[in-house]
């Protein structure tokens, strides 16, 4: 065996600089993956066979009785959103996705993002009411009973919010894991009935333009979308990975905007009101609205556009010792879908097309794999993510000249200087497997 | 970053589609009544839609805003409590990160909106529509946006010019 896999098969080619190998050894070329993993463990620094196998405690003994819900191994007590608010002072809290501690592309509903400006209602689902008013013909209540009566739909779909990567916005690069700098997005399926189709009962005076979608919670969170929007894919949501949502993603219902920023995606949505012209809420008059380097500032930048990092490796782990790695990491785009990927090992220098898990949905995470043979030199990884409307990802200074940057590093991952980040992320290794943050 | 194309915009089509190829809609929403509907309706828009009667001045609010804001908000808008925002700050806005407060806003109806839905913090929803008149005078009028004897009511609120307001533009108006 060892020596067809060390005989028979040719050594995979780097196709880009730095050791980055053919994205087909990875997929649907079993043999090659075998003989490439082969050779890393053969090039290993350690290089030392396992030891001889022995039964563990947990092996020779009955284990404990299934709970009624489970929740992960006590192994697991590290892989948790980092808070903004551990202490439960009384103002606004938020948690991360630890992306780099996951794999695939499903969030856990327990590891799902939430930011909460007034904290997490507890909202009776029977005594939960959804009305929809203003420029309609006949304005209608439901319930969550009455919805779950409704065909639905299940999608994938990321939420991400648009202060998401905003310590990226530094002069210098943040310290920090991909939880600090990209946990406001997750991704999931969600279940629920389109809001086409009550729109359809409710009946629409062509008059409406806009619809103002409203909260449950004691802020009253409220923003306005665009008809067209809540046209195409918008749904009122009941179900997030096949349980009831979250409270703190918007529990009993939400809107869900695909592809729109995260603060639009009304949680707890009691109240949708056809009206004909944009409310100017306080959180797209202000906090979702930015400011741009020539003085300007944008009103209702609503699509989060195509965007990629590399999870692993990525800062917070460590590489021990050359040979055969894979990178891998999460695109998206607000637009569609992901097309492609591609990936660098020497800052940008050369590039080399990564593998997309399959299947690819529209404005969801899509995970790439790229595999690699690190030479044990010091390298920069990076990410670059297209999207089937043709649009890129682009590069720092691309990003830096049409948004500017902080005059001052940023130095906390709770400062949010501006919105709309989507330019590429850079994690430097040293020769001892090191991983820093860098601009490159 | 505006690097985008449209998709095409066969999703409208589909989505009507969707919703007209269902020959039997549940049909499950009960009707209720605008005004039935009043005790949420709440929303102020940019025209000054939604402004109740009333009226306060800065005199007014400043002894409301006293009692029931400076807590977390600081005395005289500055200085706030962490976690909180200021409600005086700047209006020039020459850097990226510069500090959006009040003068940021587009629209004056925005502050009065607001404090109406979601202020004071731990008690939402409970400010008289005089009071909300009178603290918005206080509050425009500490950030010199309004005089010191302006009233605000239901017509002269949404004519107050914003420091910020000629700034803005629309970042996609294709997508709207």
């Amino acid at each position: 065996m060892s020596k067809r896999r060390h005989g028979g098969v040719p050594p995979v080619e780097a196709v880009a600089g730095n050791g980055l190998l053919d994205r087909r050894a990875l997929l649907g070329r079993g043999v090659i993956l075998a003989g490439a993993m082969g050779t890393g463990v053969g090039t290993s620094l350690t290089g030392a066979a396992a030891e001889p196998l022995q039964n563990d405690p947990w092996s020779l003994e009955m284990g404990a009785v299934v709970p009624p819900y489970q929740v992960p191994s006590r192994f697991e007590k590290g892989v948790i959103r980092t808070r903004s608010n551990p202490d439960n002072e009384f103002r606004n809290s938020h948690a991360r996705t630890p992306h780099h501690l996951l794999q695939g592309t499903v969030t856990p509903n327990g590891l799902f993002f939430t930011i909460s400006h007034s904290g997490l209602p507890d909202i009776d689902p029977a005594q939960h009411k959804l009305v929809i008013h203003g420029l309609v013909k006949q304005p209608l209540v439901y319930t969550v009973e009455s919805l779950s009566r409704y065909p639905m739909v299940s999608r994938m779909h990321f939420v991400e919010c648009s202060g998401n990567s905003a310590p990226m916005f530094s002069n210098e690069p943040f310290q920090g894991t991909a939880q600090a700098l990209h946990g406001l997005a997750s991704n999931a399926e969600w279940t629920g009935v389109l809001l086409s189709t009550l729109l359809e009962e409710t009946g629409i005076d062509p008059k409406a333009k806009w619809l103002l979608a409203e909260g449950a919670d004691s802020l009253g969170l409220h923003r306005s979308v665009p008809v067209k929007k809540a046209l195409d894919d918008a749904m009122i949501a009941l179900y997030q990975n096949g349980e009831r949502i979250q409270p703190g993603n918007g529990y009993p219902m939400r809107l869900l905007l695909p592809g729109y920023q995260g603060n639009m995606n009304i949680k707890h949505v009691r109240r949708i009101k056809l009206i004909d012209q944009p409310a100017m809420s306080f959180y797209e008059s202000k906090t979702y609205s930015q400011i741009l380097p020539d003085g300007k500032m944008w009103l209702f930048h609503f699509t989060q556009e195509v965007k990629s990092f590399i999870t692993h490796p990525s800062f917070g782990q460590s590489l021990k010792g050359p040979g055969f790695y894979e990178i891998s990491g999460i695109a998206y785009s607000g637009n569609g879908r992901i097309s492609k990927v591609m990936v660098s090992a020497d800052g940008g220098k050369s590039w080399a097309q990564a593998a997309l898990q399959a299947p690819v949905n529209p404005k969801a995470f899509t995970r790439f794999r790229m595999p690699w043979r690190w030479d044990g030199q010091p390298v920069i990884l990076q990410s670059r993510a297209w999207d089937e409307g043709g649009n890129v990802q682009p590069l720092r200074a691309e990003f830096v000249a049409a948004r500017g940057q902080t005059e001052k590093p940023v130095a906390s991952p709770l400062a949010f200087p501006n919105q709309h980040y989507n330019s590429i992320t850079s994690w430097g290794i040293d020769s001892s497997g090191g991983i820093k943050h860098v601009y490159a | 970053m505006s690097m985008h194309k449209s998709l095409p915009a066969v999703a409208l089509a589909l989505a009507f589609g969707t919703g007209t190829a269902l020959a039997e809609s549940p049909g499950l929403g009960k009707p209720i009544t605008e005004a039935d509907i009043a005790a949420w309706n709440i929303e102020i828009l940019p025209d000054g839609t939604g402004l109740p009667p009333g009226s306060g001045t800065a005199a007014q609010g400043a002894k409301i805003y006293a009692e029931k804001c400076s807590s977390c908000h600081g005395d005289n808008g500055v200085k706030p409590a962490q976690g909180y925002l200021p409600m005086v700050g700047p209006t020039k806005f020459d850097r990226i990160d510069t500090m959006k407060t009040v003068p940021y806003y587009k629209y004056a109806t925005t502050l009065y909106d607001v404090m109406r839905r979601s202020m004071p913090y731990p008690m939402p929803k409970t400010l008289t529509a005089d009071e909300l008149y009178a603290l918005s005078a206080y509050i425009l009028a500490l950030n010199k946006i309004i005089g010191e004897n302006d009233v605000m009511n239901a017509e002269t609120l949404p004519k107050v010019k914003m420091p910020n307001a000629d700034n803005f533009i629309i970042w996609n108006p294709e997508k709207i």
